[in-house]
């Protein structure tokens, strides 16, 4: 048993986290600036941090993340960080020539109190910082929230410091994906072409973080939301924000700066989720759903439909973030899945709420948990056994311990390839999940141990 | 390999020019072109072991990485807690492929935990100390643990929570063993500050607390091996074939009682020179075990390693033991020597990473015929570049000052000098030499370039001057060089592959680059059409 010291008992802690369901915002941060064109993200703390964030997402996008970082050692932790931040910028722009320069805070910087907004004033005010370009911030102290708030926070940020009001109401839709794969972000944009909306995803990290080999690095990939369309999201007619908890934020901020509506809606994962934000493009954009979007909604419920015996009444725990675990517990339940434990590490009540009201209304009695850990999330598990696991890769020891299928899903799936480029959002997605799924199920069935029952056909 | 390789003093001005000026300086002093020794031996100087520049995109990380992620990631029983926000416990949580064998189903293994107090803005703002005591019941009700270690992020260092203090309460309340570490990721310039806070911790409060000798006549420790995929394993089973014991590993697939009984050892073989080599000074003026330098990394290497052991005991059985073991298992290294080498001979590769193993490696690249053109640490300091002989000239700074030096003294009881000073001074006349390690640079070429903290823009830069057969780094650099079209291996951690150590190692390491160097897909990162532009005319039916 690799995980042998978790037992059945459920004791109470308040002080230890252990083996935590989410980490720190610096990562969620440096994800969404990666997602906008010729932007370097920089941490401004000491480089330990930066390097941890940089490993954990090359290691889940299996891609080149470029970041910098300021360096602190013990003097600047005194001193404070303006000398280091003002060094980082000019070796910065020098060496790697950005567009933007991204700075997220770090629990060190932030304790510290660094004022970014002004020590960036006078970089530029000493003229360290080229004509043209620009150096962004967003405070991430990891003391609050998760990952999923650090993202939230760049992405806020994007909207700070480059949309303006817009004078000419465009026809074109904003969308804000949230903390989702750059496959997903491309299907987002795909299902908005494919009605015939004019869309700008914020940010965007397909083309970054899915770059092809060439034979030559690119340090600025292709893909990334440009900085000129940035500067022209307050002129879209309407945000949606996909997740609450990654998107809503922004979308506040550009309610608030420029005028621009938004809906929040979930993240589309799932049948259900997926047709909410069609129907929302189609409301909002003005158009009618296309006769190829409704036969790609078609394709995914003849699956489900002919699949569904295998599906039926199977018990699911999951875990993850906020935003994709809403509808993925959805989605279980749109195929009579039972999904028995719902945990993610991320604080929100009104996750608790969301999820139970979901399983409420199915009928399904679950357990339920924000701000959790996966130990807690295994003795749940331990105490009501599932028949399927769906989380990221650190779910692993759970299911080899506890000999159930897992579906890996999340951040960060360190073991396995495919979530870079295949999407688990919009109707394709959805069927990619139920194969997953399926597979998952139906090896089960193929390693039962009665020859006699082993079949061909399904 | 580009037909004609640059000069090296060229490539280090192409790669330093795109610096401003002040940082520029600062780089030139950290390339170096290798050279003879001169006259009184000293190599050219380097200077590492000093602060990253700010902005520039670096390789390493930081002390808390080297405290709890190197040397204690891989001791499976001592429960150790990240005091901090959730991130660095986080992200210190199973990344570095330590392997360990808990000696049954039920005995105690930590590693796949990640054990933490997630500080949130209260605790920044009224201290943590509390949380942390209640964390620490917490996980001693769960756990049960014969020791608990603390280990310090940066927020915590700088609130001043005194973690020390409340490590000594908790020893007292709960009856077990009960440290912490200040390895505030702020402080040094690298893991290697890390390193050796972990280390002086462990020597502090766990070696030489139980004195039961182990059995076996050959008693050694192995200092700086961390069983990234199993080299300690195949170590072991060397060691074992031998007639050697190990009293214990510091720290691959290491337990706590192994820690407490290292001064029962004889001698210590040190590996990873960089990250413990106070480790083996301390034990040698507290208890008096002597220590040589080892390299376990390439087969010839473990040889060499092997004999000077036997030749330190200096008993006929053992000698004897040794030299049976390496002719038994060098004849199937040599059959893959053989077989490999004409598809790997006269390849190139460069080695950036760690801070012993940019050495170690080429030792493997050697055997099948390969040169490393250029090699550097992410976290060395200048005895690891230039040997020990330079340790007199090295300026301690601002940055080294503040990680504790140990003040060591024989032990009145358990002072126990293994050999006696003629003795010592005879195996010396034999050419075995004692608390002597002659650094990288006596190992490479002349004229190969040796770079220190390495960056991302030299490394770029390098790649498109020599275009080598292999690159070795890390995570971090590893797409980056794979975009290039050149194979790359994290030497950190082996790409899910390994041991690498030993005999049967280095067999599997010869076929891993034979693979690496020859793996076709390299071959078609070019598209077809990119070399012919004009469309083909089709042939006619005639
Ligand atoms: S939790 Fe804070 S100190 Fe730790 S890695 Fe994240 S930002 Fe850095
Ligand atoms: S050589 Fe690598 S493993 Fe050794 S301490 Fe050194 S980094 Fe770590």
């Amino acid at each position: 048993m690799l995980l042998r010291h978790t037992h059945k008992e459920i004791r109470d802690r308040s002080a230890l986290t252990t083996n935590p369901a989410k980490t720190c915002q610096p990562v969620g941060a440096l994800y969404a600036a990666l997602g906008v064109h010729r932007c370097l993200p920089h941490s401004h703390g000491s480089q330990g941090c930066c390097a941890y964030h940089r490993s954990m997402l090359t290691r889940h996008t299996k891609e080149p993340v470029m970041a910098a970082t300021s360096s602190f050692t013990e003097g600047a932790s005194v001193f404070g960080g303006m000398a280091n931040l003002t060094q980082a910028i000019e070796n910065i722009f020098a060496l790697y020539d950005p567009d933007v320069v991204a700075v997220h805070t770090t629990c060190l910087s932030e304790v510290i109190g660094d004022d970014i907004p002004q020590i960036v004033k006078s970089a530029t005010d000493a003229g360290k910082i080229p004509e043209g370009k620009t150096v962004i911030h967003a405070n991430t102290p990891s003391f609050v929230g998760s990952h999923i708030t650090g993202f939230a926070n760049m992405t806020k940020a994007l909207v700070e410091y480059f949309a303006e009001p817009g004078t000419v109401p465009a026809d074109r839709i904003n969308v804000i994906p949230g903390f989702v794969e750059p496959a997903d972000m491309a299907e987002l944009k795909h299902l908005a072409a494919e009605m015939g909306v004019e869309s700008l995803l914020f940010p965007d990290t397909s083309g970054v973080l899915d770059a092809p080999m060439t034979g030559r690095h690119e340090f600025y990939p292709e893909g990334g939301v440009r900085v000129e369309d940035l500067r022209t999201v307050g002129g879209s007619r309407a945000t949606l924000a996909l997740g609450a908890w990654a998107s809503a934020p922004a979308a506040e901020a550009l309610e608030k700066k420029a005028q621009v509506p938004f809906e929040v809606l979930d993240t589309p994962i799932g049948l259900l989720a997926t047709d909410r934000f069609v129907d929302a493009l189609r409301r909002v954009g003005k158009v009618e759903v296309t006769a190829s979007v409704t036969r790609e909604r078609g394709r995914l419920v003849d699956l489900l439909a002919d699949m569904s015996q295998y599906f039926y009444g199977k018990k699911v725990a999951l875990v993850g973030d906020p935003d994709p675990l809403i509808p993925l517990t959805e989605f279980c339940l749109t195929l009579d899945m039972k999904p028995v434990h719902v945990v993610t590490g991320t604080p929100g009540k009104r996750f608790e709420e969301r999820v139970r009201g979901l399983l409420g209304e199915a009928g399904v009695e679950g357990n339920v948990a924000q701000a959790s850990d996966m130990f807690h999330f295994h003795q749940l598990i331990k105490n009501e056994p599932v028949d399927l696991i769906i989380g990221n890769t650190y779910c692993k020891y759970i299911a080899r311990d506890e000999g159930i299928p897992l579906v890996r899903h999340g951040f960060p799936v360190l073991d396995r390839v495919g979530h870079q480029f295949f999407p688990t959002v919009g109707y394709r997605g959805a069927m990619r999940l139920a194969e997953k799924i399926l597979d998952a199920f139906l090896d089960r069935i193929d390693r039962e141990p009665d020859e006699a029952a082993f079949e061909l056909v399904l | 390999m580009a037909s004609e390789a640059p000069r090296p003093e060229d490539t280090k001005r192409v790669i330093t020019e795109a610096y401003p000026s002040k940082a520029a300086r600062k780089r030139a002093k950290q390339i170096v072109v290798n050279a003879p020794p001169d006259t009184e031996g000293f190599r050219p100087q380097i200077l590492s072991n000093t602060r990253t520049t700010p902005g520039v995109i670096t390789q390493r990380g930081c002390s808390y990485a080297g405290c709890k992620g190197v040397i204690l990631g891989p001791v499976r029983d001592i429960l150790t807690i990240t005091h901090g926000p959730v991130g660095c416990g986080f992200y210190s949580w199973l990344t570095r492929r330590n392997q360990t064998r808990p000696p049954s189903e039920d005995a105690p293994n930590y590693m796949p935990y990640a054990l933490m107090t997630d500080m949130q803005e209260n605790d920044i703002v009224f201290g943590g100390e509390k949380k942390l005591r209640k964390a620490i019941r917490e996980a001693y009700e769960i756990f049960r643990p014969k020791a608990i270690a603390i280990a310090a992020t940066c927020p915590v260092g700088l609130i001043g929570d005194d973690i020390h203090a409340v490590a000594r309460d908790m020893k007292e309340e709960l009856g077990i063993n009960v440290f912490a570490f200040s390895c505030e990721g702020y402080k040094g310039v690298s893991q290697s500050a890390g390193h050796h806070i972990a280390n002086n911790g462990i020597f502090q409060h766990v070696v030489g607390t139980q004195d039961e000798p182990p059995e076996g006549r050959f008693r050694i420790n192995l200092l700086g091996e961390y069983n990234i995929g199993g080299d300690a394993f195949e170590i072991e089973r060397i060691l074992e074939r031998c007639g050697i014991t190990l009293v214990s590993t510091f720290s691959g697939n290491a337990s706590y009682d192994q820690f407490a009984r290292a001064h029962m050892a004889d001698l210590n073989a040190v590996m990873c020179h960089r990250s413990i080599n106070y480790m083996a000074e301390m034990t040698e003026e507290k208890y008096g075990i002597p220590w040589i330098k080892v390299n376990f990394i390439g087969a010839e290497a473990t040889a060499k390693s092997l004999r000077k052991i036997a030749q330190y005991f200096g008993v006929p059985e053992l000698i004897d033991g040794v030299e049976r073991v390496i002719a038994e298992e060098m004849p199937a290294v040599r059959a893959v020597i053989d077989e490999i080498r004409p598809r790997t001979g006269g390849k190139t590769a460069m080695l950036f990473v760690g801070g012993s193993r940019a050495h170690h490696y080429q030792e493997l690249f050697r055997e099948i015929g390969m040169r490393t053109v250029a090699a550097g640490y992410e976290f060395g300091h200048r005895d690891d570049y230039e040997g020990r002989k330079v340790l007199p000239f090295i300026k301690v700074d601002a940055d080294s000052r503040n990680i504790e030096e140990l003040d060591v003294e024989p032990d009145p009881e358990q002072y126990r000098p293994r050999k006696t000073a003629d003795e010592l001074e005879a195996l010396r006349a034999q050419g075995l030499d004692f608390g002597e390690y002659e650094g990288l640079m006596a190992d490479m070429e002349v004229g190969s370039l040796v770079i220190d903290d390495i960056t991302h823009h030299e490394t770029e830069r390098l790649i498109e001057l020599y275009r080598p057969d292999v690159f070795c780094a890390g995570i971090k650099e590893k797409y980056v060089i794979q975009k290039h079209g050149i194979p790359m291996k994290q030497l950190h951690n082996y790409d899910y592959h390994g041991p690498y150590a030993g005999f049967r190692g280095a067999i599997r390491f010869y076929r891993e680059i034979d693979r690496m160097v020859n793996t076709r897909i390299w071959r078609h990162v070019t598209p077809p059409w990119a070399e012919k532009p004009q469309p083909e005319v089709l042939r006619q039916a005639s």
